[in-house]
């Protein structure tokens, strides 16, 4: 085993999505950076996660809908005659 | 062109009255964010816009009976998930009952991968091999955790919202989210430690 604390890993793995989002109960919190602090495989798993959520929030592309797709939709809504409305 | 707006000031009395342009004001509001939950639901253009027409229709079409008690994206949101999973089965229809993920927070998996790769070069996160990567493991999440993962993570809906388009409670949402970010986790340590191996033997 690579370390003594595998059980009070498993038992605060369920924290750790709060954690990352800044919304875990204080006294759950403190007790999760106490265990990070001593644990480097659990500080693992908490910085790639957060990194992975960072990671999609960053690829993803705030762009506009595709003027064909737009097109498109406000034909099958039979709302073409807004098409150039304002927007 | 505002996109990410949340349209509150969208007139849902308006709507329920048959203001065409006032749909159409919802129309270009929603969208997009609703263009892309498809995208990434489905994994192609056409699907997506499937999704994107299907979606609109059906509001126009249940607009009497939406109460306004999320916002019309929240209610946007709830629809086009649906039509996303309807197509999902469709296409698929042998893996129909698919295992259910469980509700419950105990039992979750273990983590295995657990080698920290956030040191990698930034120009290694942001390769076209790297974003395809990125796509494909949202595409292997089983749909259920994949509709909590875009909504909450890529949406930037909160936690109260997130249950209100998917007809979940609060707890089932922090639980299949949970589980998606861990799965996610998994799917990106084994792409970007394979590429902490290269760049040390470069
Ligand atoms: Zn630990």
């Amino acid at each position: 085993m690579k370390h003594q604390h595998k059980h009070e890993c498993n038992e605060l793995l369920g924290t750790i999505s709060e954690y990352v989002d800044g919304s875990l109960r204080d006294e759950l919190c403190r007790e999760l950076e106490r265990h990070l602090s001593e644990c480097d495989d659990c500080r693992v798993v908490v910085n790639t996660m957060k990194k992975t959520i960072d990671l999609y929030q960053t690829e993803t592309v705030r762009e506009g809908l595709p003027a064909d797709v737009r097109q498109r939709l406000f034909k099958s809504l039979q709302l073409d005659d807004l098409l150039h409305g304002a927007h | 062109m505002v996109i990410e707006t949340t349209p509150t000031d969208i007139s849902v009395e308006r709507l329920k009255a048959g203001d065409r342009a006032e749909f159409a004001r919802l129309v270009d509001l929603a969208s997009a964010p609703i263009y892309r939950l498809g995208l990434k639901m489905l994994g192609t253009p056409q699907d997506a816009e499937d999704v994107l027409q299907n979606t609109f229709l059906k509001a126009l079409q249940s607009l009497k009976s939406f109460e306004g008690r999320s916002s019309p994206l929240t209610w946007l949101y709830r629809i086009a998930v649906n039509e996303a999973l309807m197509l999902i089965r469709r296409q698929r229809p042998q893996v129909e009952i698919a295992e259910e993920p469980q509700e419950e927070a105990d039992d979750l998996p273990a983590p295995v991968q657990l080698t920290d790769w956030c040191c990698l070069p930034e120009s290694d996160f942001l390769s076209a091999e790297s974003q395809r990567a990125l796509d494909a493991a949202i595409l292997k999440l089983p749909e259920k955790l994949r509709a909590v993962f875009l909504l909450r993570d890529i949406e930037g809906l909160s936690i109260q919202e997130t249950s209100q388009a998917l007809g979940l409670t609060e707890t089932a949402v922090k639980t299949r989210l949970l589980r998606a970010r861990l799965n996610l986790r998994e799917q990106l340590s084994s792409y970007f430690t394979g590429r902490l191996t290269e760049e040390r033997t470069k």
